[in-house]
């Protein structure tokens, strides 16, 4: 190998992108939405427990919190096979016939981007917790009013946690081949198709992929910077 | 303390993002499971050459209401899989691992669909001097080379159907692959013999930087040579020693009773078929400049020929692609 299969990567992506190929546009679509659908999962889960977290206090808490810190690097592959033991058609939870659909990719991922999500949101709300509550209190606020003061405060921190999930779901590998099997116009991704490419030694085309893939991250993180009104 | 304000551009755009998020979230929730597919587990030596990728097209044209989908693992696996249920067929390449699978109740009806040749690749400078000689002495040669001099041989070590058939082939050598293993080469100490525990591709990228020999499918080869991406030529050329038999076996109604097993039939019976047959005979001659699977169906045409004493000899059970006892309701699919 040279630097060619790099630069033919590169052109093949070039090409890919703006021919507009229609079994990359949906295998990246397809991407989009099952790490998209894990990030909703993810978010209308572990946007109120970060809340009751951050201003609850009750015994455990600090268990709990150490469990999804602990959780942030779970390899891919081992809560795949896992998750691939249960919803196998013969294990026990075999009878939801999630196996080999996005549908169970997207809870898979979801459970691999909770403790992500978990974590940076308590941290950025912690941040602002101080002086929101004292504040807030101080004018009468209730319970709810303060949760949402808080957490409009932390905008930017919550933002950032979300798009982070997104992105580790959007770029896991180990999830994706354990429950969706790379299935052709049915679960195939675009990590599943990187390294389909891969093993069959196309890696041109793998290499341009991988770019597709970079250039959806880079986009999403463009968006969150212009999102939090930072300099762009 | 900056208040609660925050820019309304801000609001704008976490409501797109939110937007997305929640059509991306629709979107899969509602998204229709095709009910219900044939399920194949199958060796990613056949699946990555884009052949079945070819039959599926076919397939579904003449059976519309069928679903194919094809799950690509290495021999072992796809077993596996088909073991706990989650495929409805497999497509495999190990008479031995096969036997296993009927015997443990999983598999019935097996039906030989093609073969090939495993071939032996390596450097062009062929360090262990093994050019042209049958795979069994080629092996022992290696070895020899390995302990005393630089050969290098680099194993899938990853239980698929091209591993056990190297392990086969090592023990026709009559040397045990355990203390092969753990053998110190001559370049350095270091062992000669090399486990990638990988797919072929990586186990052919492994042999080539290394400059080693390897056992490997005459596709995968071609493809990763064809590409640039390995410089290994063909030492040891196609023999009995080296047959390569694919067959199809149904997973078991009885032990599985959510099976898919009338589409799986179907697709056997379809395989065997003259135009899938004359079709796999064609495979791949325009990408890789050579035929990868010949069809069995023909050979049994000449029944007393010797190569279909080979393949009896290799991928037969007592004489029997599918005894007896491993049939189910076969109708006129064993003559």
């Amino acid at each position: 190998m040279s630097w060619g299969t790099i630069s033919e990567g590169l052109a093949e992506a070039v090409r890919l992108i703006l021919s507009l190929d229609p079994t990359v546009i949906s295998i990246t679509l397809r991407s989009i939405e099952t790490a998209g659908f894990a990030t909703f999962l993810a978010s209308i889960i572990g946007i109120p427990l970060s809340l009751v977290l951050t201003m609850k206090n009750f015994p455990g808490r600090g268990t709990i919190k150490f469990l999804f810190n602990s959780l942030v690097g779970i390899p891919t592959v081992t809560l795949g096979l896992v998750l691939y033991m249960l919803l196998s058609r013969t294990g026990p939870l075999g009878h939801l016939k999630l196996l080999y659909s996005v549908q169970g990719m997207a809870i898979g991922q979801a459970m691999l981007i909770l403790p992500i999500s978990v974590t940076f949101i308590v941290s950025a709300l912690e941040s602002k917790m101080g002086e929101v509550n004292d504040l807030a209190r101080t004018l009468g606020a209730s319970e709810t009013q303060v949760a949402l003061a808080v957490l409009r405060e932390s905008f930017n921190g919550v933002s950032l946690a979300i798009i982070s999930s997104f992105n580790r779901a959007f770029a896991e590998l180990g999830i994706a081949t354990m429950l969706g099997a790379n299935i052709t116009d049915l679960t195939r991704v675009l990590t599943t198709a990187i390294a389909l490419e891969t093993n069959k030694g196309q890696f041109g085309l793998s290499f341009a992929l991988s770019l597709i893939l970079i250039s959806v991250v880079l986009l999403m993180n463009y968006l969150i910077r212009v999102l939090q009104g930072g300099e762009t | 303390m900056s208040g609660f304000k925050i820019k309304q551009s801000t609001y704008i755009f976490a409501v797109i993002f939110g937007l997305i998020i929640t059509g991306a979230a629709y979107r899969v929730a509602v998204k229709p499971k095709p009910h219900p597919p044939l399920i194949i587990s199958t060796t990613t030596s056949l699946y990555e050459t884009g052949l079945l990728d070819v039959l599926k097209e076919r397939f579904e044209v003449d059976y519309p209401d069928t679903t194919i989908l094809f799950v690509s693992q290495g021999t072992g696996l796809a077993i596996e899989t088909a073991k706990r249920g989650d495929a409805d067929m497999i497509m495999v390449h190990s008479p031995g691992q096969e036997l296993g699978f009927m015997e443990s109740g999983h598999g019935v009806n097996r039906k030989i669909i093609a073969y090939n040749f495993f071939i032996i690749v390596g450097p062009e400078s062929d360090p262990a001097g093994i050019l042209g000689m049958n795979p069994i002495d080629a092996l022992l040669k290696v070895q020899e080379e390995g302990v005393n001099r630089d050969a290098l041989w680099v194993s899938r070590g990853d239980n698929s159907g091209t591993h056990s058939k190297e392990k086969s082939l090592w023990k026709s050598t009559g040397l045990d692959l355990e203390e092969l293993k753990v053998q110190p080469g001559g370049d350095e100490g270091r062992h000669w013999y090399i486990e990638a525990g990988a797919g072929m591709t990586a186990t052919l990228q492994l042999a080539n930087e290394k400059g080693a020999y390897t056992l490997t499918d005459v596709a995968t080869y071609l493809k990763n040579y064809g590409n640039g991406n390995i410089e290994l030529v063909k030492i040891v050329n196609s023999g009995e020693e080296t047959l390569n038999v694919y067959s199809a076996i149904l997973c078991n109604p009885k032990v599985n009773e959510m099976t898919n097993y009338v589409d799986a039939e179907d697709f056997l019976h379809y395989l065997l078929t003259d135009d899938v047959q004359e079709l796999m005979a064609g495979y791949g001659i325009d990408e890789f400049g050579s035929t990868l699977f010949k069809p069995w169906m023909p050979e049994l045409e000449t029944p007393g020929s010797e190569f279909v004493k080979w393949v009896e000899e290799y991928a037969y059970y007592d004489g029997n692609e599918c005894p007896e006892e491993f049939r189910y309701q076969s109708g006129d699919l064993y003559g």
